[in-house]
C-alpha cells in the first residue's frame, strides 16, 4: 500500500523513466549516432540532385535548378539504353532464378537418407561463399576464348564464343552464374518451411492413392506459398536496385551495350567523371522507381495471396 | 510404417535422384577444376586432361602468390577490416538491440521507425561518398567499419532472440535489485551467444567477401584488401610484376599467369571453404532467424 502512494505522488511521466533508465538510452547512442552520420546526412545531402552542386561552395551554398539534373538523364541519348538493361538483367533474373530454389527444395525433400541430403546440401550451399571478385575471375578464366568452356564449344563449331566480350551473351552469363551461386542457399529457407510439413499428412495422401506429384502440388507447394509470396515482394521490389559489384566486375570495354546498368552508371559519371549532383539525381530516380515497384508488387501479391502481403 | 510406393512415383524419384547428382556436379565441377588447374599446367589440363606425367604438376603458383608482398598485405588488411567491422557491428547492434526488446521502453517505436526508415530510404552512393570525404575518413579503416556498421538487420535479429528470453529471468533479478546495465552484462549477455556468434561470422564472411567499398573508399594500395589485390590479378589481369619478371619466354609467361590466377583463387577462398562446414549449422540459424519476424 505504502509503495502504492508513493508512485501516484510521483507522477511517473516518461521523463521520469527516461532519468531513471538512462542507460539505456545510452546503449542506442553508438547505433543512432552512425545512423544519422551516415543515413540520415546523406539523404539530406541528396538534395544536390536539384542544385548545381560545386563541393567548394558546399551543400547549402549551391545555386537550385530544379529538374535539370533530371532532366539531363531522361533525355540523354543513352538513357532508353541504360533503363531497359537494368530492367532486362533483374527481370530475367528473377523469372529464371526465382523458380530454382523452390524446385531443388522440393527435390532435397524428397532425399530420405538424412546424411545424404546433409552432404548434397553441404556441396548446393558452398558457391555461396565465393566471393564475387572470385567469381567473376572463374568467369573471365572460364569463358575465355582460349578457356574450357569454349574447348567444348570448339568441339561443335570452328569458332570460339567470346562470352565476356560479347554483348549477346552478358545476360545469360550474369543470370547463370547467379544461380550456380545462389540458388542453393536460397533453397535453405524453403527446406526449412518443408521440414514443418507433417509427415503424417503425407502418409495419409499415400494411403488415399495420391501420386508424389500430386502431394507435391497440394500439400508441399501450398505450404510453401506464404515464403513464396514475401521473398518475390521482396526480389521484386529490388528490381531497379540490381547490385553494381558484379556487373561492375563483368563490364568489359567491349559488352557496355548490355551491360551499362544504371548503378554501374552512377559510378561511372559521379566518382570517375567527378559529376556529384547529375550522379545523385540518377540514383535518386532510380530509388524513386524502387518504391514504387515495391508498393505495386505489393499491391498485385496482397490480392493474389487472399490478402496477405507484406505489410 | 512402411507405405508401399507405386511404380510412377519411383521412376520420378529415381528422375530427382539423378537430376540432383547432375546439380551436385554442375557445382563441383568449377571448384575442382580451379583447384587442379592451380597445380597442373593449364594447357595441359585443358589440352590432354588429368596428366600422369610428373612434370606437368608443380607448386610454382602457390610460391609466387605466398611470396608476394601485395597478397600478403591484402590477407593482412582483409583479416583486420573483417574482424574491426565484425566487432562494431555486433557490438552496435546488440546494445541498441536489447533497449528495444524490453516491454514499457519509452520510444520504441520512434527508434524502431528511425531505423527503419533507412532500410527503404538512402541518400545513395554519391551523397554517402561525399559525407565520408568530409570527415576525413578516406584511406582510414574507418571509412571501411562505420559506414555500414549499424544494420537494421542485425538489430532486428538480436532484438527478437533477446524477446525470447525468459521474462522470469529480468523480473527475479529486477525483484534483487539489479539494473538495466546488470541484468544486461550479467544475464541477457552470457544467454546471447549464440546470436551473437552467428552476427559476427555473417558481418567477418560478408566483408572479407567485399571490394566495392574499399574500392571507392581506399586509393593507397597498401591499404587494400585482398578482394581489390585480386581484382586486379583475375579481372584487371595484372599479375604484379614482381611476380614474374624473372621468366622470359612468352609461353612460360602466360602458363605461369595463368596458375598465378588459379592458385589465388584457391588461396583466397579456401579459408571460408573450408570453415564453413563446421559453421554451417550457424550460417544456416541466421537465415532461419532472420525469416521470423
Amino acid at each position: 500500500m505504502a509503495s502504492a502512494s508513493i508512485g501516484r505522488k510521483q507522477k511517473p511521466s516518461w521523463i521520469y523513466y527516461v532519468f531513471r533508465n538512462y542507460t539505456l538510452y545510452l546503449f542506442l547512442l553508438p547505433a543512432v549516432v552512425l545512423t544519422i552520420v551516415f543515413k540520415y546526412v546523406p539523404m539530406y545531402g541528396s538534395i544536390i540532385a536539384f542544385k548545381n552542386f560545386s563541393p567548394l561552395k558546399g551543400i547549402m551554398g549551391s545555386e537550385w535548378v530544379g529538374f535539370e539534373n533530371f532532366n539531363r538523364f531522361l533525355s540523354s541519348p543513352n538513357f532508353y539504353d541504360i533503363f531497359m538493361n537494368t530492367l532486362k538483367l533483374s527481370v530475367y533474373g528473377l523469372l529464371l532464378g526465382f523458380p530454382v530454389p523452390i524446385v531443388l527444395a522440393l527435390m532435397l525433400n524428397q532425399i530420405r537418407g538424412a546424411r545424404i541430403k546433409k552432404n548434397i546440401q553441404l556441396i548446393l550451399y558452398a558457391p555461396n561463399f565465393i566471393s564475387v571478385v572470385v567469381l567473376t575471375g572463374m568467369l573471365f578464366v572460364f569463358l575465355s576464348p582460349a578457356g574450357v568452356i569454349n574447348s567444348l564449344v570448339t568441339m561443335f563449331t570452328d569458332k570460339p564464343i567470346s562470352f565476356m566480350s560479347d554483348p549477346a551473351y552478358f545476360r545469360t552469363v550474369y543470370i547463370l552464374s547467379g544461380i550456380w551461386q545462389g540458388a542453393g542457399w536460397a533453397s535453405i529457407i524453403y527446406v526449412a518451411a518443408l521440414s514443418n510439413v507433417d509427415p503424417q499428412l503425407h502418409d495419409a495422401a499415400t494411403v488415399d492413392g495420391a501420386s508424389l506429384l500430386r502431394r507435391i502440388w497440394h500439400i508441399d507447394l501450398p505450404t510453401l506459398k506464404p515464403v513464396m509470396a514475401v521473398l518475390f515482394i521482396l526480389a521484386a521490389g529490388g528490381i531497379m536496385s540490381i547490385g553494381y559489384e558484379k556487373a561492375f566486375l563483368m563490364q568489359t570495354a567491349m559488352n557496355t551495350p548490355t551491360s551499362e546498368i544504371i548503378a554501374t552508371y552512377v559510378y561511372k559519371v559521379g566518382l570517375q567523371s567527378g559529376d556529384y549532383a547529375y550522379s545523385t539525381a540518377i540514383g535518386l530516380f532510380n530509388s524513386i522507381i524502387n518504391i514504387i515497384l515495391l508498393v505495386l508488387v505489393n499491391a498485385v501479391v496482397k490480392r493474389l495471396n487472399e490478402g496477405e502481403g507484406l505489410y | 510404417m512402411d507405405i508401399h510406393i507405386s511404380r510412377k512415383d519411383r521412376v520420378l524419384l529415381v528422375i530427382t535422384y539423378v537430376l540432383l547428382a547432375l546439380l551436385v556436379l554442375i557445382v563441383l565441377f568449377p571448384l575442382l577444376y580451379v583447384l587442379l588447374a592451380s597445380f597442373l599446367n593449364p594447357n595441359v589440363l585443358l589440352t590432354k586432361g588429368l596428366s600422369l606425367n610428373a612434370s606437368d604438376w608443380s607448386i610454382t603458383g602457390y610460391e609466387k602468390i605466398l611470396g608476394n608482398a601485395a597478397m600478403l598485405r591484402g590477407f593482412l588488411n582483409a583479416i583486420l577490416y573483417s574482424t574491426g567491422f565484425a566487432l562494431a557491428t555486433v557490438v552496435v547492434s546488440v546494445f541498441a538491440a536489447y533497449p528495444l526488446s524490453l516491454e514499457g521502453f519509452v520510444g520504441k517505436r520512434m527508434f524502431m521507425v528511425f531505423f527503419l526508415i533507412t532500410m527503404f530510404l538512402s541518400g545513395g552512393l554519391i551523397p554517402t561518398y561525399l559525407v565520408v570525404k568530409d570527415l576525413n575518413l578516406l584511406n582510414t579503416i574507418w571509412a571501411i567499419i562505420l559506414p555500414g556498421a549499424v544494420s537494421v538487420y542485425n538489430i532486428i535479429l538480436a532484438r527478437t532472440y533477446f524477446a525470447g528470453i525468459p521474462k522470469e529471468l529480468n523480473q527475479a533479478a529486477q525483484i534483487d535489485g539489479a539494473t538495466d546495465q546488470r541484468l544486461f552484462f550479467q544475464i541477457i549477455l552470457p544467454l546471447s551467444k549464440p546470436i551473437i556468434f552467428v552476427l559476427a561470422l555473417y558481418a567477418f564472411v560478408g566483408q572479407w567477401n567485399s571490394y566495392f567499398d574499399a574500392m571507392i573508399y581506399l586509393d593507397n594500395n597498401q591499404l587494400f584488401p585482398l578482394q581489390l589485390v585480386l581484382r586486379s590479378i583475375l579481372i584487371q589481369n595484372q599479375v604484379d610484376p614482381g611476380m614474374i619478371s624473372d621468366i622470359l619466354a612468352q609461353a612460360e609467361l602466360k602458363k605461369l599467369s595463368e596458375m598465378i590466377k588459379y592458385s589465388s583463387i584457391v588461396v583466397s577462398s579456401l579459408p571460408l571453404i573450408v570453415m564453413y562446414p563446421f559453421f554451417q549449422k550457424y550460417f544456416e540459424k541466421g537465415v532461419m532467424v532472420g525469416s521470423i519476424k
